[in-house]
Parts: C-alpha cells; sequence; structure tokens
C-alpha cells in the first residue's frame, strides 16, 4: 500500500475548503494516507481530518510562512515518513511552496490537476490555458500533485476514526526568501480560484465607477467580483481581478458575464464553471455559444435588476 | 551584473490548438510568441541592466530551431547575447530546470535571473523554482514589482486578491515575473538591425549531459475537452427573462 501524503493549508489559522477535496481524494483512494498541518493546537481541525490514518503535526515556536522553511520541513517529513505520493492544493501558497519541495525532495511534480489517482501515479491536467488537456505518468520514486480548487466532489468527514496523532519538528533554519511583511489589502475580497460564485465585467462597463453595480450583484450572491482583460487594460479593473489567459484561472459553479464579449483568452480562464450566464447587448457576441443560460440586453438595466430578484426570493 | 532571463517559445494566445497524434499538437498554422509573462521578465531584466553600469544581459530558449525567433526578438528588444538550447522532444521540468542551470552556472558571476511564473504551453508553473533550487540560490515567483538596493534585492509578490507579500532577498536569485510588473517595450527599427548580427549561441543538451530519456513524467496524452453544449438565450422582457434566469438557476441548474 502506498503512503499518500497531503499537505493542510491553514490560511492565517483557517481552514482552507479546498482541503476538503484533498482530504476526500485520499479517503478514497485506499491507501495509506497522511496529512500534515503546520499548527500549534490541533483541536480546531481534528473533525475535518477523520478517516485518515495519521495526522502529523508540525510544532515550532514561529510557524509563520517562509517558504525555505516549509519546504525543507516537508521535505524532511517525505523521507521520514517514506511518503511515495504528495499532495496540496493548487492555491497562491501552493503554486509557491510545491515546486521548492519537489526539487528538495527529487520529486516530480505535476501541477494544477483536474484529476489524480495516487496509486498508479496518473494525473489530468489543463495545457495550452484549457485548451487541451494533458495526462502524465509520473515514473519518479516520489510524486508531487497540486490540485485546483473547486474540482473533486467533497465527501463530509466521517462519524469515526480517529486518525493517529504525531508530531514533527518545524524546521526553522536560516531563510533565503525572506518574506519580510504581509500586506492585506484594505477592502476585503473574496479569492477568485477558490469562490463559488463569480459576477465579471468587460469593457461594456465604461469605466471603474461602474463596477459597484457588479459589486452590489455580488455582494448578494456572497460572489467574487472578476474582470476581463479588456476592462483591466482599460483599468476599470484591478489587475487581480484579471479572469483569463494571462490573469486567474476560476472554476465556481455560477460565473454571471456582463458585457464580456467571449474572447478565447477570457474564456479559458472560466470554462470549466459548471453554469455560465452571459448578459451582452450584442446577440452576435461569441459569449452566448458558450454561455449555459443568456440574456441579450443592456447589463446596466440587467444586473440591477437581478440583484432586486435574487434579493427577493433568498 | 550578468542578467539572464529565461524565455519560452509558445503559440500565440490565439491560436486554436488541436492535437495530432495524440501526443503532440499540429503546428502547421501557429503564429509562435515569447510567452507573455517571459515578455516582462525581458522587460524587467532590460530595466535592471540600464540601471546597473556595465551590466550584460543573456537570453536562454530551449527548444527547437524555431526558437531562435523568440532570440531574435528578445535581442532586438536589447539584450545583450543568446543562448540555443537544442532540444527537439518533451523535456520534463526536472530535466528543463537541470539544462539551465548548467549554462547559468557555467558563468561564475551570474546575478539576477528573471522567468515568467508560467509558460503558458505546458503551464507547469515550477521551472523557476526549481531552477533556483538547483543553483542553491533563493527566488521569489509571481512578481509585480521589483528593486535592488545593493546586494539585496526587494520585490513584491500578488499572493491572494490584493494581499501581497514583500520579500528580500540577496544576489544572485532566481525573478519570475507576473503582470503588473511592467509594460514590455517594442523592438526598435535601429534594435532589430543590431540584433541580426548578433550570433546565437548554440549548445546541445549532449553537451550538458541532459537527456530527454531521463524525463521521469511522461505525457500519456493529449486530448482536447469535451465541448459544452450550446446553452439558451432567455427572450422576453427584461425584467421576465431576470425573472426566469433566476428560476432556471434555482431549480434547473441548482447552483443558487
Amino acid at each position: 500500500m502506498a503512503n499518500i501524503g497531503l499537505y493542510i493549508e491553514l490560511k492565517e489559522g483557517v481552514f482552507k475548503k479546498s482541503n476538503r477535496e484533498l482530504l476526500s481524494l485520499v479517503r478514497k483512494c485506499g491507501q495509506n494516507g497522511h496529512a500534515v498541518v503546520f499548527c500549534a493546537d490541533l483541536q480546531p481541525y481534528l473533525p475535518e481530518l477523520r478517516g485518515i490514518q495519521t495526522v502529523i503535526q508540525v510544532k515550532g515556536t514561529d510557524l509563520a510562512y517562509q517558504p525555505d522553511r516549509y519546504a525543507q520541513t516537508l521535505a524532511d517529513i517525505i523521507a521520514e515518513f517514506k511518503l511515495d505520493v504528495f499532495c496540496g492544493i493548487f492555491s497562491a501558497q501552493g503554486k509557491d511552496l510545491f515546486p521548492r519541495l519537489a526539487a528538495k525532495a527529487k520529486a516530480s511534480l505535476v501541477n494544477d490537476c483536474l484529476a489524480v489517482d495516487p496509486a498508479s501515479r496518473k494525473a489530468v491536467k489543463p495545457v495550452y490555458s484549457g485548451k487541451l488537456l494533458a495526462e502524465f505518468q509520473v515514473n519518479d520514486e516520489r510524486a508531487l500533485f497540486t490540485i485546483r480548487p473547486n474540482v473533486i466532489p467533497v465527501e463530509e468527514s466521517p462519524a469515526d476514526g480517529q486518525p493517529e496523532i504525531k508530531t514533527f519538528p518545524f524546521n526553522a533554519g536560516p531563510v533565503k526568501t525572506h518574506i519580510v511583511q504581509v500586506v492585506k489589502s484594505a477592502a476585503k475580497k473574496i479569492d477568485l480560484t477558490e469562490a463559488e460564485i463569480i459576477v465579471s465585467g468587460g469593457r461594456a462597463m465604461k469605466n471603474k465607477e461602474n463596477f459597484a453595480i457588479l459589486e452590489a450583484l455580488a455582494a448578494v450572491l456572497n460572489a467574487g467580483v472578476g474582470a476581463s482583460r479588456a476592462a483591466v487594460d482599460a483599468e476599470y479593473a484591478t489587475a487581480d481581478m484579471q479572469v483569463g489567459q494571462t490573469g486567474k484561472v476560476v472554476n465556481p459553479k455560477l460565473y454571471i458575464a456582463c458585457g464580456i464579449s467571449g474572447a478565447i483568452q477570457h474564456f479559458v480562464g472560466m470554462k470549466t464553471s459548471k453554469i455560465i450566464v452571459a448578459i451582452n447587448k450584442d446577440p452576435e457576441a461569441p459569449i452566448f455559444k458558450k454561455a449555459d443560460y443568456g440574456i441579450v440586453g443592456d447589463l446596466f438595466a440587467i444586473a440591477p435588476l437581478l440583484q432586486e430578484e435574487l434579493k427577493k426570493k433568498l | 551584473m550578468n542578467i539572464y532571463v529565461c524565455l519560452k517559445q509558445v503559440p500565440d494566445t490565439e491560436a486554436s490548438i488541436l492535437v495530432k497524434d495524440g501526443k503532440s499538437i499540429q503546428e502547421a498554422n501557429i503564429k509562435w510568441i515569447i510567452s507573455p509573462y517571459d515578455e516582462y521578465a525581458i522587460e524587467e531584466a532590460l530595466k535592471l541592466k540600464e540601471k546597473t553600469p556595465g551590466s550584460t544581459v543573456t537570453a536562454l530558449c530551449l527548444g527547437p530551431e524555431r526558437v531562435h525567433s523568440a532570440l531574435r526578438s528578445a535581442l532586438a528588444m536589447g539584450a545583450d547575447k543568446a543562448v540555443h538550447i537544442e532540444s527537439n522532444g518533451y523535456l520534463d521540468d526536472q530535466n528543463t530546470a537541470q539544462a539551465l542551470a548548467e549554462v547559468i552556472k557555467a558563468d561564475s558571476a551570474f546575478g539576477v535571473i528573471f522567468t515568467g511564473k508560467q509558460a503558458i504551453d505546458n503551464d507547469s508553473y515550477q521551472l523557476h523554482l526549481r531552477l533556483a533550487e538547483n543553483l542553491g540560490i533563493p527566488a521569489a515567483t509571481n512578481v509585480t514589482a521589483f528593486t535592488v538596493e545593493g546586494q539585496k534585492v526587494k520585490v513584491q509578490r500578488e499572493i491572494d486578491e490584493g494581499a501581497k507579500e514583500m520579500i528580500e532577498m540577496s544576489i544572485p536569485c532566481v525573478v519570475a515575473a507576473a503582470k503588473g510588473l511592467n509594460t514590455p517595450r517594442y523592438a526598435s527599427m535601429m534594435g532589430i538591425m543590431k540584433a541580426k548580427k548578433i550570433e546565437i549561441k548554440k549548445i546541445t543538451l549532449s553537451e550538458i549531459g541532459v537527456n530527454e530519456s531521463q524525463n521521469k513524467v511522461q505525457l500519456l496524452k493529449l486530448s482536447a475537452p469535451a465541448e459544452k453544449p450550446q446553452g439558451r438565450v432567455i427572450p422576453g422582457e427584461p425584467a421576465d427573462a431576470v425573472k426566469e434566469l433566476v428560476r432556471l438557476l434555482r431549480e434547473e441548474a441548482k447552483v443558487l
């Protein structure tokens, strides 16, 4: 039986929702699961970790994220516990951590997987910005995978199956890549790559101020607000809001595109959304060919109506 | 400072990508470009060179013969030297990082190495960090601001929505560029003329001890994802259409 490890990502102590996808994958694959959590107190997370054979709690006096320390600690854990496969979330931190870990652990890594079979070490991931899918086989002693959020069906943590708990010391060695400060944005924004609903605006928004219309709609849906490249280049929206080939790849259950024509570069960033809604004045806009539901009309009229309608029944 | 920039040649972002034989793509009608994030890397390398008298920028590119056009573009933008590492097949990230590291290591005085945060063909998001680990130097990825103060590099990188990490590293180091770092310049006519006269140095994989047969990640299959069936446009006056849309989202799609 293979030893499968997974990195439980905490964000300021909060258990990231996508961890549940990794846990579901590991519970289902019938291998020997090991969940690694960097924390001073494991108790709050234990209910989520049932059904996993072993939990490795990494303890240290200062567990602040420094990539060199995290990567070295995980490489030590992979060696100590003889983990054959190690998985994580394809998040901002995952993208920073896993390639470093792969190099330190002399392992192969496939990032941004849509499907992983830990036993056979096969994975499917999008390439060419999702225009194609590639299936890879890892023939290395150790295989690392990061998994795109919102792709693996989540199963509830089982009622029993307490894991065996082990502790491991945090490697607080010197840091070469030194994070001296983390600056949070003034406005609390929803992480688009993990968002369940996204409302997105294009060039038709006309200016920065009009994005308030989408923000109001998003607030009713608890949604994130995205933008097309055209809207970002015109400075109606900030670069961190851009969805598409040179922006973020998102995977929500509902994506509402307002005044977005639907160029291929935008489409590849949101095509895996479960449901796509298009609102556009131009009935010939390519977005209508790709949307599940479309309304031909002026977004400045439709978006507020939609907001009212949603408020009514929620 | 001996500044390096690693770039990759990829299909144009507008290109339709079709599978040829299950493992490669049809290249016949593809227009090849420098991967967009690598253009930010070139620009930042050139800016650093301009600020640091006596510096040179060397562009490195691994790939088949056609990548000469990418290297010529980098030279036309202002790079001083170009190195082509010849590779005709698929090379996995461990091998690619090793190949680039071998070439850079040959220069004992290498300084900052710039790359893009990802290449938009394989989207494998790891080459830059592997390269740094291979060379035993620090690295930052998804970088949106870069400054040098003496022997120290200060960068800002975007993490989650709007949040940023401020990172300090000593030189040499790897900096992987993201959108927002700068606006890449266009090549001037003079730059294009000058670039034509610069010789592109060729290095084979065997010269640096890298071999495709050492690949540990094997591509099994390329395929086109399933297309979504075309959806429907909801007819009627805006207020009615919106009512119907909300009903469909709740009852049919069950996403609300």
